[in-house]
């Protein structure tokens, strides 16, 4: 009991990271119909910004662990997110009355320029930090097994849980919510309406890559140690993730996470974790095949 | 000039601005180990700054050949290729490799117009409409007549046949997902997947129960062909991008399987010592063991390391041939229209009672075939086979082959494969630039010309035959 | 008309959208060597009809009877089967040709699985056997007749993409065609097309109810066509069945009337 509590809590954090990540795929696929492959890669970047912005911290004399992770969150936000915004403009929007998959193909060009361009730079080791909160405290005892809950973990889930609260609140109430829900519907009717539909756009990748930089600094903070490769499986888990819960729904990305995070976690600690990833790429192959609308998705019709 | 000029500045900063924000932490701060102290920064801000400013330059450039402003373009770019060619010493090589590229992209941008024009008019003047029409039939025929006398040419060295053993094999793994992609539409990211099954076939069939190569050549296929209909039962009839991701993902557990299952496949060491084909049993060596003959006992001619390359050679040219025939061949029956018109409107299809999934599984299976037969001619030349061969980004660089080459072209493929394989191997100081210039030209590719080099289609059949030289 | 069997009947069609009722209760029938049309105002459930017809949709409710040399129940069976075995055939509202491929090739996919029995799953065609030879010369043959029927023989080498509108739409009827169906379904074969090719496809359709004798189940907006040229007509509104009949006494009929022109007194629909 004591040791299913701990992978719990284990699979919760992580489920909430991959849960982060799969929005951004969930948004995109949302309104243009489109597999970003190369978000994966946006959160990689998003972790070494967050690695080089907590190194200036400290060069900074920065001590309050709160204040540096403020101060870092914003700036890998921000500097992410102009990753996004780049990586639509220059690779996608070109590409929007080609054939149906040559997005697809570009976005498998930039996951690889973007992976080899950090590796280049910043050389292919790994690269360890952010190590800033450290320690936590016994939730209970059973057995002789202490089950731990640590500080960052807690703040792991409130940061999700108030970015989930205020994504959900800006997509209900906003008008640029509406207007993104619109380009979803009908880019065509939007557009006729008056809806600035590149610029919609635009904003869901910023959007998305936003929260792929969230959840880099909390996988750094969390893990300790980066490298340029740490995108692709973590993309393809999280995208594993937003089409369990069903692609195009935001509570589906989430909860979709949270299932990925549970299967991981327990698969490793229960069976073997040389054969972890395998779990998770086996679930998306069986999720697509047997339920391809996801958990909370509403299934195709095709239009003849 | 005048009221363009401000618009261009401003796009041109905007665009340098951009740059900027993207490089300022990743490429300004670099940080590497320092022994002891841990992890440490070094600054590059310099870098960056030229960086910067070349691509503002460039912006510009481009800019004033879109304007059709030639002389300003060309000034530019020749500025920027003096700086990056000529003595001056920039703070590092690669800023030397960007501006020349990026002065040479813009005289390249300012001259095309006028480039385009020249090629159009050669293109349909009558010399030039006879060029085409023979040069398209009898190019395929002058290249495998050079590809057969290749290893008797004068420049023809250890590097060279190694190197047109690495590109034929790219070629042929080229023709077996052009089936899949090119002519049945299907995007297999995983298609890597075959190819590894089919080197472990022979790697542990040679290995552990002694059968040659030729005899394990076809089982290789057949199982390659059979992991082919079991992955693609299910998930065929998945739509275009799920079906790139799960195919994928079939890649990756593929991967993690050979890594992890020891007992079967020797994990990350690997299998070793696998022996190479024979050329009617005699091996290519220098010594063979008892009641075996060397090849060059056999032929009566000194030993020499080079026999056993131009062996594997004529090898993969023959396993490269036979593939391009076989897929001809099926462009020309109801099988191979069906894959073509499968790509084109599937629900057409449907509606002319041509069964989807049945078509797109024979698809798979024979382009699995084909990977099966490539990789069992891996792991007898590598004579080692281990799962690093065999990673997602061979995926990506065959369908790169595939797609830069145009869909459906066989000639293309071939162009691209020596484009995509044979040029960065000449150019080994673009060593640690391969990739990145690799996953550009993917982006790039698919923006200028997403149908790819060869954009022709060939129709499989006529009902009026093209006439010879004169107007079809 | 005159007591001859239905080639297909549809009974008791109904199609639910999850709470929307797209179809309801449609009961008709069509015979061969006639031409049916299917008329109604827009979104009347027309072409909803026809894709349950023809397997793209699985209908609620409802049989589909199609008689060929057994019965054949439409709504049981997957959408290829319904063209390979039941042999039904259908274009769509916006022309579905294979762009990228000629004319003829386009003929030649439509007569698939007749060479694919030839070619004996490929293995004869691969070996180049006589027996696939003859096969291949005999559909080139059946596609060249489609060709001159349509008036399109010197572009039978053109990428199917590249022909003006009225030809792609001649063209993909000759498809439909070349697959031997017993039942032959257009979609609105005539919209945006000029009155000239109108003519056009009404001869066109009338050579084939004459000469090939199936049965031919057209849903149209052009009363021009309608009214030339069909045998049978059956008007639907709002998902339900309002009239069936002759088209003369359809277009005297005042519920028809009033689906088209709502409840004030008008002209019959145009003709």
């Amino acid at each position: 009991m004591a040791y299913f509590s701990q992978q719990l809590i284990n699979a919760i954090t992580l489920g909430a990271i991959y849960g982060l990540i799969a929005i951004g795929y969930t948004m995109v696929y949302g309104i243009i119909g489109m597999i970003n492959f190369a978000h994966g890669e946006v959160f990689m970047i998003g972790a070494f910004i967050s690695l080089i912005g907590f190194m200036i911290c400290a060069l900074l004399g920065i001590g309050s662990a709160p204040v540096a992770i403020i101060l870092v969150l914003l700036i890998s936000m921000a500097f992410t997110a102009v990753y996004g915004w780049s990586i639509e403009r220059l690779a996608y929007r070109p590409l929007r009355g080609s054939f149906k998959l040559a997005p697809l193909i570009s976005a498998i060009g930039v996951s690889i320029t973007l992976q080899n361009y950090v590796q280049l730079v910043q050389g292919a080791r790994p690269k360890p930090g952010g190590r800033i909160v450290e320690g936590g405290f016994v939730l209970f005892s059973l057995d002789g097994f202490d089950v731990r809950v640590t500080w960052l973990q807690i703040i792991i889930v409130i940061v999700t849980v108030v970015l989930m609260a205020g994504f959900s609140w800006l997509i209900a109430a906003t008008p640029l919510g509406r207007q993104q829900r619109a380009c979803e519907q009908d880019m065509k009717m939007a557009s006729l309406l008056g809806v600035n539909v590149d610029r919609t756009i635009s904003l869901t990748f910023v959007m998305g890559a936003a929260l792929a930089a969230v959840a880099g600094m909390l996988f750094l903070m969390y893990y300790g140690i980066i490298d340029f490769f740490i995108g692709f499986l973590a993309g393809i888990k999280a995208f594993t993730a937003a089409v369990l819960g069903g692609i195009g729904s935001l509570p589906g990305a989430m909860l979709g996470g949270l299932l990925i995070g549970v299967i991981e976690v327990f698969w490793a600690g229960y069976f073997s974790s040389e054969y972890k990833d395998v779990a998770a790429f086996s679930i998306l192959i069986l999720v697509l095949i047997f339920r391809p609308s996801g958990l909370l998705g509403k299934p195709e019709i095709e239009k003849v | 000039m005048g009221p363009r000029l401000p618009h261009m500045l401003k796009d041109s900063g905007l665009t340098a601005f951009v740059a900027a924000a993207l490089g300022f932490f990743i490429v300004g701060f670099r940080t590497y180990d320092a022994s002891g102290k841990g992890l440490v920064f070094d600054y590059q801000f310099t870098d960056l700054a030229i960086a910067i400013a070349t691509i503002f330059v460039g912006r510009m450039g481009l800019l004033l050949a879109a304007e059709g402003l030639r002389w300003p373009a060309l000034l530019l770019g020749a500025v920027l290729g003096a700086i990056g060619a000529g003595p001056l010493r920039l703070p590092s090589d690669f800023l030397h490799w960007f501006m020349a590229l990026a002065g040479l992209l813009i005289v390249g941008r300012t001259l095309w117009p006028w480039a385009n024009q020249s090629f159009s008019a050669a293109q349909h003047s009558p010399a030039g409409k006879a060029l085409g029409a023979v040069g398209a039939k009898w190019f395929g025929w002058i290249l495998i007549v050079a590809a057969i006398a290749l290893p008797f040419a004068p420049f023809s060295d250890q590097k060279t046949m190694d190197l047109a053993v690495l590109i034929l094999t790219y070629v042929m793994l080229g023709w077996g997902l052009n089936i899949v992609v090119g002519l049945a539409g299907l995007l297999d990211l995983g298609y890597v997947a075959f190819y590894a099954v089919g080197a472990y076939t022979y790697a542990l069939l040679s290995t552990e129960v002694g059968l040659s190569f030729w005899v394990v050549l076809p089982v290789a296929g057949m199982v390659a062909a059979s992991f082919g209909i079991l992955l693609g039962f299910p998930v065929l009839r998945l739509r275009g991008d799920y079906l790139a991701i799960v195919t994928l993902g079939f890649g990756e557990i593929i991967r993690l399987v050979l890594i992890n299952w020891v007992d079967l496949t020797h994990g990350p060491d690997g299998v070793r010592s696998i022996p190479g084909p024979t050329f009617f049993g005699a091996v290519f060596a220098e010594t063979a063991s008892a009641g075996h003959q060397t090849f060059s006992e056999m032929m009566g001619l000194p030993f020499s390391s080079t026999q056993r390359l131009i062996f594997l050679y004529y090898i993969i040219l023959v396993l490269a041939l036979a593939t391009n025939l076989f897929t001809q061949r099926m462009r020309r029956l109801p099988v191979g229209r069906a894959w073509e018109a499968l790509r084109e409107d599937e629900t057409a299809c449907r509606a002319l009672g041509i069964n989807p999934t049945s078509t797109k599984l024979t698809a798979f299976a024979i382009g699995a075939m084909f990977a099966g037969f490539a990789g069992s001619f891996f792991a007898a030349k590598q004579r080692f086979v281990s799962p690093e061969s065999f990673v997602f980004i061979e995926s990506a660089i065959i369908l790169a082959i595939v797609v830069l080459g145009g869909m459906g072209s066989q000639i293309g493929v071939v162009l691209a494969a020596a484009l995509l394989i044979g040029l960065p191997e000449w150019f080994r100081e673009l060593g640690s630039y391969r990739m990145i210039a690799f996953g550009l030209a993917m982006v790039l590719i698919m923006v200028f010309r997403p149908r790819g080099l060869i954009a022709h289609r060939e129709p499989s059949l006529r009902l009026h035959p093209v006439r010879r030289g004169g107007a079809p | 008309m005159n007591g001859v069997t239905p080639l297909i009947e549809v009974e008791h069609l109904t199609m639910r959208f999850g709470g929307l009722l797209a179809i309801d209760d449609v009961s008709f029938s069509a015979r061969s060597h006639e031409i049916t049309a299917i008329i109604g105002p827009n979104g009347a459930g027309k072409t909803t009809v026809f894709n349950c017809i023809t397997g793209f949709y699985k209908p609620t409710i409802g049989r589909l009877t199609l008689r060929g040399d057994r019965e054949f129940l439409l709504e049981r069976m997957l959408g290829h089967e319904i063209g390979q075995q039941a042999k039904v055939a259908r274009t769509f509202q916006n022309i579905r040709l294979f762009p990228g491929m000629t004319v003829l090739e386009n003929l030649m996919v439509a007569q698939h699985n007749k060479l694919m029995r030839a070619s004996g799953m490929s293995v004869f065609g691969l070996l180049g056997l006589e027996r696939y030879r003859a096969a291949e010369a005999a559909a080139v043959e059946k596609a060249r007749d489609w060709l001159e029927r349509i008036g399109l023989v010197p572009d039978a080498d053109r990428p199917a993409g590249e022909l003006p509108y009225g030809a792609q739409r001649r063209l993909e009827i000759a498809r439909a065609m070349c697959t031997d169906p017993r039942l032959l379904c257009l979609d609105e074969p005539a919209a945006g097309l000029n009155p000239r090719e109108s003519a056009a496809l009404n001869a066109l359709l009338v050579s084939i109810r004459e000469r090939d004798g199936i049965g031919v189940l057209l849903i149209e907006h052009d009363m021009s066509v309608v009214m030339q040229i069909s045998d049978h007509v059956v008007v639907l509104d709002y998902g339900r069945k309002i009239a069936e009949g002759p088209p003369a006494e359809v277009r005297q009929d005042p519920a028809v009337i009033r689906a088209y022109l709502g409840t004030d007194e008008g002209e019959a629909p145009n003709a």
